[in-house]
């Protein structure tokens, strides 16, 4: 428990409704989407950078742990506060400073809700393209801080590739800022990727400014229907080496399939082992076109049945079929490993094969699905922790899958970050000289480790 | 009798909540009050917290289990459709019965079980209006005179009907000899406040020829009750409308108000066997009405010049019940209305029981979000299905100044049916 002096001073940083000691907001700011919970032993709600500063370095001479969260909808732990201390909530740093139609850029605090970004841009013609699936509920400091991806990111890239600059509080109080607002500058290091994806370890980010791209024409969604997983797989393979670069190349395996046919407004037919969601978009004039070619590459191999949507509330329906599958999951089995490897695009069939042959030796099921198009695959290890050894199979298929995937040429993580899940598996991807230049790196900036210790890297590594 | 599901017995529901935060896009209080403490995935850690005794009932806690308005959006837009509301409730009996009702929830309780002095009060009311009230200058409603406990002061109300519709009406309308039977459940702020639309209900089904039966007996839905955290007394209500309502063999029972039949339905289908066989029974009567051919039989009316510009408000209990579209269709089949699109349509008006009555700041925030998509529309009617809406748009629209009306969809029906009558 933090001494009485301490919450005063927080009190009076960020005036007194905005700090609280409650059992009650404890619970509630304990967890993130991996439901891990760690109390924390004070949740403060800043308003702005001059305050965050204050607070870090109130914290820095009294050691004490800060963890900034934004809508705790992680999926590695970043934001749990697994030594108590400081929740620090960004939640009202919540201002879309300006839209800036004349350079095509946006500005931002960092708790700005990813859609509410994306609806003011579009009401002007502009666009955000970053689309993790969390996007109607996660924050604009969270996605730049895991340099969050989405179904999109084939053709347009990640967070990091429309971050063109932030302001920072260091883990020291100081407020600094990287990048600018140009489309270019290479003065000094480029902290501003040095930022995105830091995970809240390396500083407070209290502004962002994003690169937005004009508003494209029209899209087209199809719904194609394979005979196998691997034929879907080889799909994506060739549409890519194909040199077509579709908006989205989304897929679902067998599995994932049978848990949404039931309750999916879309017929999807037995034979439908696998499916790949294609989305093309630019002029309206070149639609027609694109999908005509990539029809003709994915046709021979195994291709059992295609729908094109012809409206939006088509293009919703097949994408409700591809949302649906994450939490119909249950289904299977009630817990759940999700992992979300990425290998090199050619190399998407073998992991494939790779994963099922897993999961047939170690008898648990395996659910796949994911951003094909950008080699990234969600893969679930379904278990039942009430049934004994399933735990252990889990831990086993996990290590299987991501020494699988670095023998492939891949990442562990493609978009969820390492936070406290992946950390015991850090040396399986970096060497002991990466890890070492990392830590100097953390070491320099927060000599204190006081901002979100025990993420990334754990303490005996 | 009936029985309500203790908070232990959702155990395996609340395990059901992965923590995805999805929620946090959906629920209205949450997106004034942004403490996670309010939105789902918050109150369902600390419902698990108070069952593992990691945390005790204190000011705290109550004060975070009551902000809710019961809209059930949480759960509709949940991937595991963890029954949040259902959840709420039941941490509100706990709560209830382990340290008191409030003031306030205890006179909700205490009145609504009573129709004698629900009868009592309202007719005391209507004589001494004037003297605690006045009337609202622009605009329709009235407005404290002096402060009282529990009624902001700034709070805008309706005036007491001069007679309690069930008091003027008889017990049964005879219709066509061939035709349903359908018992009217009329909820008390039709029976009380706004009259106007059971008379309206009332035209609607004669014009189909139905046989109307409107049971004395019946009282509040206890919907009030339940949110005040009352389960014993909700509880009684509901047996009392169970007998009241099975006393005839009616083919369908029809309610006006959205909450009521969410009271009706949801809250009864958790009650038991019997009242779940009612609550199969119950209707909106939107719904009803489509499904009696109402929309042809509106279209056939002569066609209006200049119709009116109306936009629809969803009440949240309708669209929770999958019946959100039921009214609109009717809206856009009468001769003289152009339904128009408003803005927040969909949005909550920030009543939610007796919510509005602890937090009439948030209240008056979400009403604000209405007032603005009202104003920005080209509707000079609001029309919706539900008098508690009624009541806060037209509190509202008070607020915001403008001259919009609101009524019942129901109003609008039998309006036109009326002008379609040969003069
Ligand atoms: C249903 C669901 C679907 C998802 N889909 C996707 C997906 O498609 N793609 C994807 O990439 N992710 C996805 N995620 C994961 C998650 O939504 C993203 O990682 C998101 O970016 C997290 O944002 P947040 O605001 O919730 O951040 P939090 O979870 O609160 O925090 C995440 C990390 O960022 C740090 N942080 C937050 N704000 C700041 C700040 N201002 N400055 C410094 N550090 C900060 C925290 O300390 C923590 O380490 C999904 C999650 C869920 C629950
Ligand atoms: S949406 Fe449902 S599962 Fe997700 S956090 Fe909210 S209540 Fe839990
Ligand atoms: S019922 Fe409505 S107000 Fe209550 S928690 Fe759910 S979404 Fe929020």
């Amino acid at each position: 428990m933090l001494e009485k002096r301490i919450i005063a001073i927080l009190q009076d940083i960020v005036g007194k409704e905005y700090v609280s000691t409650e059992q009650a907001d404890r619970i509630c700011y304990s967890y993130d989407a991996t439901q891990q919970q760690f109390n924390p032993d004070v949740v403060v709600r800043p308003a702005d950078a001059e305050q965050i500063s204050l607070i870090l370095k109130m914290a820095n001479a009294e050691k004490i742990p800060v963890y900034p969260r934004g809508a705790a909808s992680g999926f590695t732990g970043g934001s749990v506060p697994i030594k108590g201390g400081i929740a620090l909530v960004l939640t009202r740093l919540n201002r879309i400073l300006r839209i800036d139609q004349d350079n095509l850029i946006a500005e931002v605090e960092p708790g700005v809700i990813t859609a509410t970004l994306q609806k003011a841009v579009e009401e002007v013609g502009l666009f955000y393209p970053p689309d993790p699936a969390s996007l109607k509920f996660s924050t604009l400091g969270g996605n730049v801080a895991e340099c969050a991806g989405g179904p999109r990111c084939v053709k347009y890239g990640v967070t990091k590739d429309y971050v063109l600059g932030m302001e920072v509080v260091t883990p020291q109080g100081d407020i600094i800022r990287t990048g600018g607002e140009t489309m270019k500058g290479v003065v000094g290091y480029d902290l501003t990727k040095l930022m995105v994806g830091c995970e809240g370890t390396l500083g407070v980010i209290t502004k962002i400014i994003l690169k937005l791209i004009p508003k494209p024409e029209a899209k087209k969604t199809m719904l194609v229907m394979f005979d196998s997983i691997d034929g879907a797989a080889q799909a994506v393979s060739s549409i890519i080496r194909g040199k077509i670069i579709p908006t989205t190349l989304e897929f679902m395996d067998a599995t994932a399939l049978a848990c949404v046919r039931q309750n999916a407004d879309l017929d999807i037919p037995d034979a439908a082992r696998a499916v790949l969601i294609i989305e093309v978009d630019g002029e309206r004039e070149l639609l027609e076109r694109q999908a005509a070619r990539i029809m003709d590459i994915a046709s021979p191999l195994g291709v059992v049945h295609t729908r094109v949507a012809v409206s939006d509330e088509e293009s919703e329906q097949i994408w409700q079929v591809r949302r649906s599958v994450s939490p119909s999951l249950r289904k299977v089995n009630p817990d759940k490993y999700n992992e979300d490897i990425c290998v090199p695009r050619s190399k998407l069939p073998d992991m494939i094969r790779a994963i099922e042959a897993i999961s047939k030796r170690l008898e648990i099921p395996i659910v796949n699905f994911g951003h094909a198009g950008d080699g990234n695959i969600h893969v679930n290890i379904m278990v039942n922790r009430a049934i004994e050894g399933h735990e252990e199979k889990a831990e086993t298929a996990i290590r299987d899958i991501f020494a699988k995937t670095l023998e492939l040429g891949g990442t562990m993580s493609g978009e969820h970050g390492v936070g406290t899940s992946k950390a015991p598996y850090i040396p399986m991807e970096l060497d002991v000289a990466t890890i070492a230049y990392m830590k100097a790196i953390k070491r320099a900036l927060d000599p204190n480790n006081i901002l979100n210790p025990g993420k990334i890297f754990l303490e005996d590594q | 009798m009936s029985k309500h599901q203790e908070i232990e017995a959702y155990r395996q529901q609340l395990r059901e909540c992965v923590k995805c935060g999805t929620c946090r896009a959906h629920c209205p209080v949450f997106k004034e009050v942004q403490s996670e403490a309010v939105v789902a995935r918050g109150k369902i850690s600390l419902a698990q917290a108070l069952l593992d005794g990691k945390i005790d009932l204190d000011r705290h806690l109550l004060s975070d289990i009551s902000q809710c308005l019961a809209c059930g959006r949480c759960v509709k837009d949940c991937p595991n459709q963890v029954p949040t509301d259902e959840i709420i409730l039941a941490l509100r009996r706990r709560i209830g019965r382990e340290k008191g009702l409030t003031l306030f929830g205890r006179g909700v309780s205490t009145v609504l079980q009573r129709p004698w002095l629900m009868n009592l009060l309202t007719r005391l009311g209507r004589m001494f209006s004037w003297l605690a009230f006045r009337k609202v200058p622009q605009g329709s409603g009235l407005r404290l005179r002096f402060p009282a406990p529990y009624i902001s002061r700034d709070r805008t109300i309706p005036a007491i009907a001069p007679q309690a519709f069930r008091q003027s009406h008889p017990e049964f309308i005879a219709g066509d000899p061939d035709k349903p039977l359908v018992t009217f459940f009329t909820g008390c702020m039709i029976n009380y406040m706004l009259p106007e639309i059971g008379d309206s209900v009332l035209a609607a089904l004669q014009s189909l020829g139905a046989n109307i039966l409107i049971p004395k007996d019946q009282g509040c839905c206890g919907l009030p009750a339940l949110c005040a955290g009352d389960g014993a007394g909700a509880a009684r209500l509901a047996d009392r409308n169970l007998d009241a309502l099975t006393a005839h063999k009616a083919d369908v029972i029809i309610t006006a108000c959205a909450s009521c039949h969410s009271g009706l339905t949801k809250h009864f289908r958790s009650l038991g066997p019997d009242h779940a066989q009612l609550a199969d029974k119950v209707m909106d009567i939107h719904e009803f009405l489509l499904q009696q051919g109402f929309v042809e039989k509106l279209e056939q009316l002569p066609r209006r010049n200049n119709p009116q510009p109306v936009a629809y408000h969803v009440p949240c209990h309708l669209r929770q019940a999958g019946l959100k579209e039921a009214p609109r269709q009717l809206l856009a089949a009468l001769p003289s209305v152009r339904l128009v699109e408003m803005k927040n349509a969909d949005s909550c008006c920030g009543l939610g029981g007796t919510f509005s009555v602890y937090h009439y700041d948030i209240s008056k925030k979400l009403g604000a979000l209405k007032a603005e998509g009202i104003r920005d529309s080209e509707a000079e009617v609001v029309a919706t299905a539900c008098p508690g809406c009624i009541m806060q748009l037209q509190d509202t629209l008070n607020h915001a100044g403008l001259p919009q009306q609101v009524c019942h969809v129901l109003e609008m029906v039998a309006a036109d049916l009326k002008n379609a009558e040969p003069q």
